[in-house]
């Protein structure tokens, strides 16, 4: 925070090379500290991202050239793949169904958190308490160790091979309760007294003064409950059985796990499904940066 | 803030309590959601535990036999080894990789932080099965660009994905690469709350970067390093898509993890009885690392 050359000093991180000393003081110190940390970062940020960078280039390359030139960048770039993806593979139609689970989960899973956050840190109820409990016991117990028999409860509802079997056990998150429980935990009761005393009912407090100052709590759990079920496999891999309603994350799996790989029709499938999260990640990057992700990540 | 926070605490709790309605409106969704997908499956799983339930038609009580028979089954043994085996490679390796990222974006002497993290969160917000095929790309072992570079090197191509061990390594790689940003989050939160007056002082001490990194950072952040690990440990415990993209468990059944074992028993072979069995043995485990790093942090905070 200070501009003095002392704390400049002091944090350089893990970065270890130090080059040289150069005459003159302040300015070239920063920079001999600058050169080396940099550079690291640098180094680090590369490696990471190209993996990303050499995919997402590959799938610019006609099928021809995939295999026999190794350029990074296509000779000849071709939208080929991504044409043989969206039409022949029918990627259009994974890619509306994954849409529909994301918009109505997101909404549903946003909505029903709001309420249960709500209920929580404004009433004070032995049972909400007991409730709270066993909001916390979901966290203890992971999805995966009760594949089997949630699988048989979602199929005994009838909601087997639906849309719905997929969204609807989804809504019940325990990081999405506690989110909106510690916002309005900090929303001063003299609010809702005040409201009680103008003759205001409990609901409409809640839905119209509550619900309007926990925007950005919505928008931060909409973000990551889009991205949950974005990227959900397992459970729709279970629930679904009929191509016609493939997300996005089955359909490629289906394709990667072929006898032969069509490499061309996957890169472009791949690339397809990469876009929602990275364009809702870039527009709403300060609020996901800021989550208080350790609330958990349960989803 | 906090005045009117004890405010709240010191109010009569009884005066609250007389809303009943709106509160029960308020969860009644939730409290449907709960019973439905979590109270009705958790108990039937562990009914069926002790069963013979295939999914369908009558099922008979076998009493404890479904545990006795995991105990001599070598495949889910194979694959509990297998599952800790991931989970000992990929913590530390996500760890050290995160933590390194973490203290690099934070030093004001890097220049261009800001734009370098995007680089490090892409990943985690990619799908297991994109990062698996990904990797499955840039690995393969006829095609990929790591064998072609090896070859253009004077090397032979390595056997990426016939070699089981190798193949590990390469989900280990994979799996680290896509979390390293959702680690890296929690260390930069961290860090940037150690008071800079440490630093401070140590400088005035003399004490070296590396110095203040052992003393001053790491000791500050442990209560974050202890949460990374326990989720990081959690999340490899239960991992499947991404072997099923990468290698599909392969080669052969060599890299079936936990999670697959149960999808395989459970779903393919309708085995639902003996799959809830193997799922409570995975929650056990679960449960168990939970208590064993709840106790390790006590003794650490306590010291």
């Amino acid at each position: 925070m200070t501009t003095t050359d002392m704390p400049r000093k002091v944090d350089s991180g893990p970065g270890r090379a130090v080059p040289k000393k150069r005459p003159g003081g302040a300015a070239s110190g920063g920079l001999r500290r600058a050169v080396p940390a940099t550079t690291l970062l640098w180094v680090l940020a590369a490696v990471y991202g190209f993996p990303v960078l050499w995919f997402v280039l590959s799938s610019f390359k006609p099928a021809g050239d995939l295999f026999s030139s190794l350029a990074l960048f296509p000779d000849d770039p071709s939208l080929s793949g991504y044409k043989a993806a969206w039409d022949g593979a029918n990627f259009s139609q994974y890619f509306i169904n994954t849409t529909i689970v994301c918009v109505i989960a997101t909404i549903l899973t946003v909505g029903v958190s709001c309420c249960t956050g709500y209920a929580l840190a404004k009433y004070d109820n032995k049972w909400l308490k007991v409730f709270f409990i066993c909001i916390l016991a979901t966290t203890m117990l992971p999805s995966e160790v009760m594949l089997a028999p949630q699988f048989l409860v979602v199929r005994d509802l009838g909601l087997f091979n639906s849309l719905a079997g997929i969204i609807f056990p989804a809504l019940l998150t325990a990081t999405g309760c506690f989110m909106f429980r510690q916002f309005f935990l900090t929303v001063p009761d003299e609010l809702i007294e005040a409201a009680r005393i103008d003759g205001a009912r409990e609901l409409s407090i809640f839905l119209r003064i509550m619900v309007p100052i926990s925007r950005p709590i919505m928008l931060t759990l909409a973000i990551l409950s889009f991205q949950w079920r974005w990227n959900d496999y397992i459970w729709p891999l279970l629930m679904l059985n009929d191509p016609e309603k493939f997300t996005v994350q089955i359909g490629i799996q289906s394709l990667v796990g072929a006898q032969n790989i069509n490499w061309s029709v996957v890169l472009g499938g791949s690339v397809i499904s990469m876009i929602p999260l990275i364009v809702v990640f870039l527009v709403f990057q300060r609020y996901v940066m800021n989550a208080d992700i350790n609330a958990g990540l349960k989803d | 803030m906090t005045k009117r926070a004890s405010d709240v605490s010191v109010s009569p709790p009884r005066r609250r309590s007389k809303y009943t309605l709106a509160p029960l409106v308020l969860i009644s969704a939730n409290v449907v959601l709960f019973a439905l997908f979590f109270a009705w499956p958790a108990v039937i799983g562990l009914v069926y535990s002790f069963t013979n339930y295939t999914g369908v038609g009558a099922f008979q009580f076998v009493g404890l036999d479904n545990y006795q028979n995991l105990s001599g089954d070598s495949t889910f043994y194979d694959a509990l080894s297998r599952t800790l085996l991931y989970t000992v490679l990929f913590v530390p390796l996500n760890f050290v990789f995160s933590l390194l990222i973490a203290n690099v974006l934070v030093s004001r002497h890097a220049k261009g932080a800001s734009v370098a993290r995007v680089f490090f969160f892409i990943p985690w917000l990619l799908s297991p099965i994109i990062v698996g095929v990904l990797w499955r790309w840039l690995f393969g072992e006829n095609f990929g660009l790591v064998n072609y570079l090896i070859e253009k090197l004077g090397g032979s191509a390595v056997p990426w994905q016939s070699n089981a061990d190798l193949s590990l390594m390469v989900v280990v790689v994979a799996a680290s690469w896509a979390w390293t940003g959702f680690s890296m989050l929690l260390f930069i939160a961290a860090i940037k709350n150690v008071p800079a007056s440490y630093y401070e002082a140590a400088a005035l001490d003399g004490a070296g970067p590396w110095r203040q990194f052992i003393s001053i950072t790491l000791p500050s952040i442990a209560p974050t390093s202890f949460i990374v690990i326990l989720l990081n440990t959690i999340h490899a415990m239960k991992e499947y898509p991404l072997f099923a993209s990468l290698n599909n468990g392969g080669p052969g059944t060599s890299n079936n993890l936990l999670v697959q074992y149960i999808y395989q028993t459970g779903f393919k072979s309708g085995q639902i009885g003996y799959a809830s069995a193997a799922s409570f043995v995975l929650m056990l485990i679960l449960m168990a690392v939970a208590i064993i790093q709840m106790i390790v942090n006590r003794r650490v905070e306590n010291r």
